[in-house]
């Protein structure tokens, strides 16, 4: 790097307006709901119905205006598509909505209920000649995390009362809620896993490696939330900015090969498959939409970033402040890495058949292209990663684990940022493991290994699928 | 590379290596504390094994070494000469500099240079833009005022170093990219969406930068550089985490260049009918200079895919040192 950002060194005769009109070209709009008044009349009409006057301007890839409906309907629009041409939702799946308070997530609950309500009238339409179509169910889990972070008790009430009022007045069906504190991956019959789970916390000592670590609680948390309640999807409010976001993230943290896992429509590795409908939605237009459907969002658990993670939300923000499609052609690169096979929704055989054909039948057509790849040959126990190459497969052919054995098997980015470095240290964190954990340390990989022998026996019979 | 953390206050803590000096600095793969001697000693032999490893020599080839006068180049052509020597390489090795004709500019670089040849026993030579171009940077300025000028001089520097090369007739020119560097054209290629070149940037030996492989062997090396400083700071080992995700990113080997052909004119690689350099000249010669500046006007259309790295670039010059 010869020029660093003030100036060129080598002596070339930069001179500092020259770059500024490159700058103030690609300035676009950045997404506003009252729009501001330095436009041309012929500029205020709406791109998409080109008749109401246009209010509110996005980014994004292009950017766009439109006027309160057409955004709307346009939002939803990419909602429907991500989930029909990925077989996200289908009649017979009972849906867990994850939701943390936050914008995101409070859209993604939004838009599952409106597809249920609109599932519903045509169910109610169609119910007398044609039985077919069930409609899915949706619940929601808020995880509450207090314990770690804590607030005060009447804000924490507040809260809790502001979350169920919100899901009592989504329509149509009373949907249920499910409300767990953290610690409850630890089994009941474990005395007190608020301890536990504060000592497990207490032994990571990068501060990104902390942070990291709870969302993988977090995630275990919904799973056991998902499996013990019957639910058959979880649906997640990730949009492209916190996407983004997670792209730089995982590159800087090294996790260059699994990273192509993360970011897909679906995630079917996890035991309750896991969608992000929102992908393609920025997390200023979710604002956007908050705002002008009043939809209330609980500010009470906002979680502030910060090592690692913190410098790539406010580094991809300024990008995006700079050209608002930053964010867009970030998760567009990363798209194109090769994704692994576990990155569809599986068929499932357990629904009857007419109902999985109806459904196939009244989705659009989209042809889900089977993902060619080889499989990983192992995922990390702490992170669920697909690890490429696997050390020591061997050593966990015997049911025993150890911390060692334990650690040797988590992937190279857990061991650096979450792991402890002394031995002794280490042992302690293994002892605050939840057992969910060591269990997929002991079992992941048999699992994984049978199932790839199962892949290859099914070959023979396979119209039973 | 050298007193990036020289000045840091060390504890009465020994060099991990030889338990008998001062540590001067941490090691950002190991964090290791260790003195300096031990460092340049540990430096050297994992350049040596970089080398062998990617077989990046064969005995007997004529290896040009970019030499600007910087740190970098000169640590670069210190190790090369010395790993030569030691390990009996058997390359023609010298050093290859560019004059780019600024008055006064270039003159204290080139005494370093000069230096480096008489200390490392290299032979020098230098190409001034008037033999690769017909024009010397005074002489563009003059053309076309200060405005611009960056412009020229970032398209004739990227090609520069190669076009002497070429006229030298090496078979390899080696340049002192270090980790930094690569771990910075691994976020911009997917901050600028460029999965082609993303598949690529972090080989050791690569044809990108033009037509003469081009070696680095301080891929695995570490300096200093605002993002990624920042990231240093909380996480020193990130630049080579980053290395490490772009070695390991799922590529689809399909997934090739744009198609990349050669200048009609020059022979040097690109994938419009003329490449820049020979645009920008075109315009130099016919008296025009503002051809094949900004939006295409020129020879080539759709010559805009590169202006948006350019914004967060905030290098107007490109990075590319030697
Ligand atoms: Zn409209
Ligand atoms: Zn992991
Ligand atoms: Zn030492
Ligand atoms: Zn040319």
């Amino acid at each position: 790097m010869a020029c660093n950002g003030t100036g060129c060194e080598s002596g070339c005769y930069k001179d500092s307006t020259g770059d500024e009109v490159e700058k103030s070209s690609t300035k676009k709009l950045n997404g506003d709901v009252n729009g501001d008044g330095n436009h041309h009349r012929h500029q205020t009409t709406c791109l998409k119905c080109k008749a109401a006057e246009a209010t509110i301007f996005t980014g994004g890839e292009g950017g766009s205006r439109f006027c309160a409906d057409c955004f709307r309907s346009n939002l939803y629009g990419k909602f429907k598509l991500a989930v029909t041409s990925h077989a996200m939702i289908s009649p017979t799946d009972k849906v867990l909505v994850a939701f943390s308070g936050g914008p995101s997530s409070r859209v993604a609950l939004q838009f599952v209920s409106e597809m249920q309500l609109k599932s519903q009238k045509n169910f109610d339409a169609t119910a007398i000649r044609d039985r077919s179509l069930p409609v899915f169910g949706v619940g929601v889990a808020f995880i509450d995390e207090t314990e770690l972070h804590p607030i005060t008790c009447t804000d924490f009430n507040k809260a809790i009362e502001d979350i169920k009022e919100i899901v009592s007045n989504l329509s149509p069906t009373k949907k249920e809620l499910h409300i767990v504190p953290i610690r409850n991956i630890y089994s009941t019959k474990t005395s007190d896993g608020s301890e536990t789970l504060k000592n497990l916390i207490n032994t990571v000592s990068d501060a990104t490696g902390k942070e990291d670590l709870l969302s993988h609680l977090r995630m275990l948390s919904l799973q056991k939330i998902a499996i013990e309640n019957g639910y058959t999807k979880l649906v997640l409010g990730s949009c492209t900015s916190r996407i983004a976001c997670h792209v730089l993230a995982a590159t800087v943290k090294g996790q260059g090969y699994s990273l192509a896992a993360d970011i897909q429509y679906a995630d079917a590795r996890w035991e309750i498959p896991v969608v992000l409908p929102l992908r393609d939605c920025l997390i200023q237009e979710l604002n956007i939409l908050c705002s002008l459907d009043s939809l209330k969002i609980v500010e009470e658990f906002k979680d502030s970033r910060g090592g690692i993670n913190g410098l790539v939300s406010s580094f991809v923000k300024l990008l995006q402040e700079e050209n608002p499609s930053r964010e867009c052609t970030i998760v567009r690169t990363a798209g194109k890495l090769t994704p692994f096979p576990f990155n569809k929704i599986p068929e499932t055989n357990t629904d009857s058949n007419d109902v999985h054909l109806a459904s196939q039948r009244r989705h659009k057509k989209f042809n889900l292209k089977p993902i060619e790849s080889l499989p990983p040959d192992s995922f990390c126990p702490i992170c669920n990663s697909p690890i490429r190459d696997l050390q020591s497969v061997t050593s966990f052919t015997n049911s025993q684990t150890t911390p060692e054995l334990f650690g040797a098997a988590c992937c190279s980015s857990c061991q650096y940022q979450i792991l402890p470095e002394e031995l002794s240290s280490m042992e302690e964190f293994y002892s605050f493991l939840p057992q969910s954990i060591i269990e997929r340390a002991r079992n992941g990989n048999q699992k994984w290994i049978r199932e790839k022998i199962q892949d290859c026996l099914i070959l023979d019979d396979e119209d039973e699928v | 590379m050298d007193g990036a953390h020289g000045g840091e206050k060390t504890k009465s803590r020994l060099c991990s290596i030889c338990n008998q000096r001062r540590p001067a600095l941490k090691r950002p793969k190991t964090l290791q504390q260790i003195c300096r001697e031990c460092f340049y000693v540990v430096f050297e032999e994992e350049i040596h094994s970089v080398i062998v490893n990617n077989k990046l020599f064969k005995p007997g080839e004529r290896i040009a070494i970019g030499a600007s006068g910087g740190k970098d180049s000169t640590v670069l052509a210190y190790v090369m000469s010395e790993l030569n020597r030691r390990h009996n390489y058997g390359l023609d090795l010298f050093l290859l500099s560019v004059d780019e004709g600024i008055t006064g500019y270039r003159d204290d670089s080139l005494e370093t240079v000069k230096r480096n040849e008489i200390q490392y026993g290299l032979p020098l030579k230098v190409v001034s833009y008037k033999d690769l171009y017909g024009w010397t940077m005074d002489e563009i300025v003059k053309m076309i005022g200060l405005k611009n000028n960056c412009t020229f001089c970032g398209v004739f520097r990227r090609q520069a170093l190669d076009r002497g090369a070429a006229l030298l007739k090496v078979d390899k020119l080696v340049t002192g990219h270090n980790a930094d560097d690569i771990a910075e054209t691994v976020l911009l290629n997917i901050l600028r969406g460029d999965i082609a070149r993303l598949s690529r940037c972090t080989s050791i030996i690569t044809g990108e930068d033009g037509p003469i492989p081009r070696c680095k062997p301080f891929k695995y090396t570490y300096e200093k550089e605002i993002f990624i400083k920042d990231l240093e700071r909380i996480r020193p080992r990130a630049i080579l985490d980053i290395i490490k995700s772009g070695e390991d990113f799922r590529i689809a080997t399909s997934t090739k260049m744009p198609e990349q052909g050669t200048c009609q004119r020059c022979g040097y690689i690109s994938s419009q009918k003329w490449c820049k350099a020979c645009v920008l000249l075109e315009g130099l010669n016919r008296g025009l200079p503002k051809l094949g500046i900004g939006r295409t006007r020129g020879v080539n259309r759709k010559d805009d895919q590169h202006n948006d790295a350019k914004n967060i670039q905030s290098k107007p010059c490109g990075s590319l040192d030697f």
